[in-house]
């Protein structure tokens, strides 16, 4: 999340809401490990990244919605090849659980 | 917002500091800031699970770990307090200050491995005893450049050196080697390397036995010649080599080919 602290002052001070990912674990093999981050603001201006590319756009719709306030805070799993409805597929076979919510703190 | 500013000033000046946030559970994204010192600033919602977790991620942030904990709604952590109650899980994430690399010698190498070595975001001292060649003119990448022998640098921050960091010996003069040699083996560096031939290095053994250093576990920590045998040529090829090594010497891998072994890549 250092390399986020830049932009995200800018977006507070800009008023913007803004809402933050952060992967909490990983099953097997994954690009990035915990504390990897992104943060998305009301615009959908995105920074950062928790998966080196396989997830990114999914996490941007998930903030949206967050941030919208149509999804509560919650830890969203990707990489499960059932019909779970966040499947989307990590190119490396591995399972991340990330963390999204509004950053109000 | 006082508990983001608490958190983001911390990082900024490379000191220790832990987000603690509920994932799961009442109370879910309430986040709680602490540092070496106890907790500073937010709270998950009761005083109960404040306490329990400022002492684990206190724990945590020494240790330097990032990791998911769970406890009972009133901070109970033994498993038997867990069973049939509600859990919370809270992600306990870690911001270490970033590892430090040492580099002795103020040469072409240098600038290129300070170079390399920011990417993988060490904070980079530059030393040399010569003040013409030792300057932040000739590494602005460096964070700090020092004009000293290496003597006196250990003897005043040799403490601060643990097993993330770096100690690169580049000087290939043996006035300056050998003390820096014997200034990193006294601290808990976790990687020393020196560069210099193959001869080089034979003449340096000899020197080094002179000073008395001679003992297997000391010689075993000294990465010498420096570097992976990549072939490389150019300073910044050379930087390449020696912090894949590095990483190598953490991990504890062989640093070949992925495409030459099998097992899992991380």
């Amino acid at each position: 999340m250092r390399e986020l602290l830049d932009d995200i002052d800018r977006w507070k001070a800009a008023g913007k809401r803004i809402a933050l990912a952060r992967v909490v674990d990983i099953e097997g093999s994954g690009p990035r490990g915990a504390g990897a981050a992104m943060a998305v603001n009301e615009d959908g201006e995105v920074i950062g990244s928790v998966s080196g590319g396989c997830v990114e756009s999914a996490v941007v719709t998930e903030a949206l919605a967050i941030l919208a306030g149509e999804q509560p805070s919650r830890v969203v799993t990707f990489g499960y090849s059932d019909d779970d409805a966040f499947a989307v597929g990590l190119t490396c076979g591995g399972i991340i659980h990330l963390f999204i919510q509004p950053m109000e703190w | 917002m006082a508990a983001y500013q608490i958190f983001s000033s911390r990082v900024r000046d490379n000191l220790p500091v832990s987000l603690a946030t509920i994932i799961e559970g009442p109370n879910v994204g309430a986040t709680l800031v602490v540092t070496p010192e106890g907790a500073q600033g937010g709270t998950l919602g009761n005083a109960d699970i404040d306490r329990v977790v400022t002492r684990d991620a206190m724990g945590e942030l020494e240790a330097g770990r990032t990791i998911v904990r769970h406890y009972g709604p009133h901070g109970e952590s033994t498993p038997e307090d867990l069973v049939d109650t509600e859990t919370v899980r809270v992600f306990i994430e870690s911001f270490s200050p970033p590892p430090l690399m040492w580099i002795f010698g103020a040469v072409d190498f240098t600038a290129a491995l300070a170079r390399v070595a920011k990417v993988l975001g060490y904070h980079v001292t530059v030393c040399d005893a010569r003040e013409i060649f030792a300057t932040k003119r000739r590494f602005p990448m460096a964070d700090e450049v020092r004009v000293t022998w290496p003597g006196p640098m250990f003897e005043e921050r040799g403490t601060r050196l643990g097993p993330r960091d770096a100690v690169c010996i580049l000087t290939h003069d043996p006035k300056f080697d050998v003390p820096a040699i014997q200034g990193a083996l006294a601290t808990k560096a976790g990687y020393i390397g020196v560069m210099g031939s193959r001869k080089t290095h034979a003449k340096r053994l000899e020197r080094l036995a002179e000073v008395g250093i001679t003992a297997a576990s000391d010689l075993a920590r000294i990465h010498s010649p420096i570097g992976l045998d990549l072939g490389g040529r150019t300073p910044e090829e050379t930087a390449i080599s020696i912090v894949g090594e590095i990483i190598a010497a953490r991990t504890g891998r062989e640093a070949r080919s992925l495409g030459a072994s099998d097992g899992p890549i991380h």
